[in-house]
């Protein structure tokens, strides 16, 4: 170390001081290539985010025999396709990303960051964009897997439910965001996100559809931040949803995601509380 | 406050009445919470290596956070290279280098993902093996993070801190877990950025390093600055002191009077005298001289010059009655 720091410094200085500056995309690249190697190494979260959506769906094609589909104008295939996409978001991306956020922050990693030319949103989504990747795979792979199993229809507009899938990942990583900022330690990240798990599982027709609940039910369920996505997704296969509806869907979902950002920039801790 | 700054754009930090407060301040129960920096003022030249020194929980790891950006002050003016670094940091941040007094890394990285990952958010970035040589760390790039030692991990976070060559580097007690030779390598580090022209402030507690590395210093004790300026002047405001033992039958009372010995104070302890003087020659002279005449011999006989430690102890247990810095502070 010695003999080496004073000519590496010195022949260094100047040849480079006008360097490249870097740019939002190179450091968020380079966060996300961090991250995604943490992702790859966290066998145990990898083992959950990747297996558990697949094998929730494949009970949901079980036990929704008991639903009247038919009441709700549904099938079998347009009743578990937009779940298995709903479950690969909730739990590959939102469950997954709570964690991330803050594992992060308890190893002090965030303030670290912040100490250089990041900026807070680069932080976040660099963090986010390797679990919105996997999210985004899944989702692909649910498809193709479930689609032919289950002898699906081709999407009668498939722009919909490619909206539905980018409007749901926005949403997942800043509510995780959000849940984040309200959670103190990587131990209570097990249950902050139950909350938002359960009624997105139970109360976003997911698993059951909103067209066979009580209709008071139903009015409040159509305002859940998962609803629009599953509703936008679903329509996709269905093709029943008018230019009105999707904007309306679209815009419910922008404004969840609108108000979890508004907290996550409000109330976000970069540090750990000690 | 265009005036303002323009004149002050010559120092690389520029802080002035700097204040900090935890607690949300527009929280109604927290309207008093905790002020951790009370009013500190100092400046840095370029191509300076200033040192703050203090005790744990004397407000410097909260002042240097200002410094770098990371929070807004409560009140007072901070400017790093004649910016805000809170609100321009986005041009600040690319000239600084920072090095937190806690690093954060994911620990299931190894070494040179680290640095890869730092490379790619910092301009004009070193490459990742030059930067590794720079600390000493080249042959453990493929070691995760959490098997590194606590020194390793200071190294690794000032070679983070030093990749974009920084103009003005922060250092918040990086020798803190080091063993002496790695304290001493990275004293000459840092003695090299300085000599390449970086501008340096750190943190430490440790009075050697800031003797052995800063040009002037400033001591911090609750949220204040207490003393300022280059060592020989903090120091020049403490007195010497000379002890001795008596022999037997003498006592303290047998000694010629404080003003004969041109002494300030008397302490007795036993037979150990210690007299505390601003001219310790003359003192000591006078001492030696009555010993002479009376023909004894003085036990374990100590002339001591005042020293940064004795300034910092004093300033430590609160025996200073806090001084305002400004006198003293260039």
């Amino acid at each position: 170390m010695t003999t080496t720091h004073t000519t590496t410094g010195a022949t260094t200085t100047g040849a480079t001081t006008t360097a490249a500056r870097t740019t939002a995309r190179t450091r968020v690249a380079s966060l996300a290539r961090a991250e995604l190697t943490l992702l790859v190494r966290n066998k145990a979260a990898l083992t959950y985010a990747l297996l558990l959506p697949g094998s929730l769906t494949l009970s949901m094609t079980t036990f929704t025999g008991d639903i009247d589909l038919d009441k709700a104008g549904l099938d079998l295939p347009t009743l578990v396709l937009p779940g298995s996409i709903g479950l690969a978001l909730v739990l590959a991306v939102y469950m997954n990303l709570v964690g991330v956020y803050v594992v992060r922050r308890e190893e002090l990693v965030l303030k670290r960051l912040r100490a250089g030319e990041l900026t807070d949103p680069e932080i976040l989504a660099g963090a986010a964009l390797p679990a919105l990747l996997m999210g985004l795979v899944q989702c692909v792979l649910m498809v193709a897997a479930v689609g032919p199993a289950l002898d699906a229809p081709m999407p009668k507009a498939p722009l919909l439910a490619v909206l539905g899938v980018v409007a749901g990942l926005a949403l997942m990583a800043t509510l995780a965001a959000a849940t984040a900022a309200f959670t103190k330690t990587a131990e209570s990240a097990q249950l902050t996100p139950m909350p938002v798990m359960l009624v997105s599982m139970m109360a976003s027709g997911l698993f059951v559809p909103l067209d066979i609940m009580p209709d008071r039910v139903a009015a409040v369920c159509e305002w859940a931040p998962l609803t629009p996505v599953i509703d936008l997704v679903r329509a996709g296969w269905t093709g029943g949803m008018g230019a009105g509806e999707a904007l309306k869907a679209l815009a419910t979902a922008a404004a969840w995601t609108a108000l979890a950002g508004w907290t996550v920039r409000r109330r976000f801790p970069w540090e750990p509380r000690r | 406050m265009e005036l303002g700054d323009s004149a002050l754009s010559d120092s690389a930090i520029d802080v002035t009445e700097l204040r900090r407060r935890y607690g949300r301040p527009s929280g109604p129960s927290s309207a008093q919470g905790y002020e951790a920096v009370r009013g500190v003022s100092f400046s840095v030249e370029h191509g300076e290596l200033f040192a703050l020194l203090g005790t744990n929980g004397a407000g410097k790891t909260s002042t240097v956070e200002l410094l770098e950006g990371l929070a807004a002050p409560t009140g007072g003016r901070v400017r790093v290279l004649g910016r805000d670094p809170y609100r321009e940091r986005a041009e600040v941040r690319p000239r600084i280098g920072v090095m937190l007094q806690e690093g954060g890394f994911p620990s299931e990285l190894t070494v040179s993902e680290t640095v890869r990952l730092w490379a790619g958010c910092t301009s004009g970035a070193r490459p990742v093996g030059e930067a590794l040589e720079l600390v000493g760390l080249e042959r453990r790039r493929n070691v995760r993070v959490k098997m590194l030692s606590g020194g390793e991990r200071r190294r690794l976070d000032l070679a983070l801190a030093l990749l974009g060559r920084p103009d003005v580097l922060f250092l918040d007690e990086p020798t803190t877990g080091l063993d002496a030779e790695g304290r001493r390598e990275t004293w000459e580090l840092v003695r090299s950025l300085r000599d390449q022209g970086t501008t340096v402030l750190l943190t430490t507690h440790y009075l050697e390093e800031a003797e052995a590395l800063a040009e002037r210093l400033a001591i911090m004790h609750e949220g204040r600055i207490a003393a300022s300026g280059r060592v020989a002047d903090i120091v020049a405001e403490r007195p010497s002191q000379l002890s001795f033992a008596l022999p037997a039958p003498l006592s303290a009372a047998d000694l010629p009077s404080l003003a004969q010995l041109g002494a300030a104070e008397r302490e007795t302890d036993g037979r150990t005298v210690r007299l505390r003087t601003r001219d310790l020659q003359r003192t000591a002279t006078e001492v030696l001289v009555w010993a002479r005449d009376k023909g004894l011999e003085l036990g374990g006989l100590d002339a001591r010059s005042a020293s940064l430690e004795e300034a910092f102890l004093h300033i430590a247990q609160g025996l200073e009655k806090t001084e305002t810095a400004e006198g003293n502070a260039r």
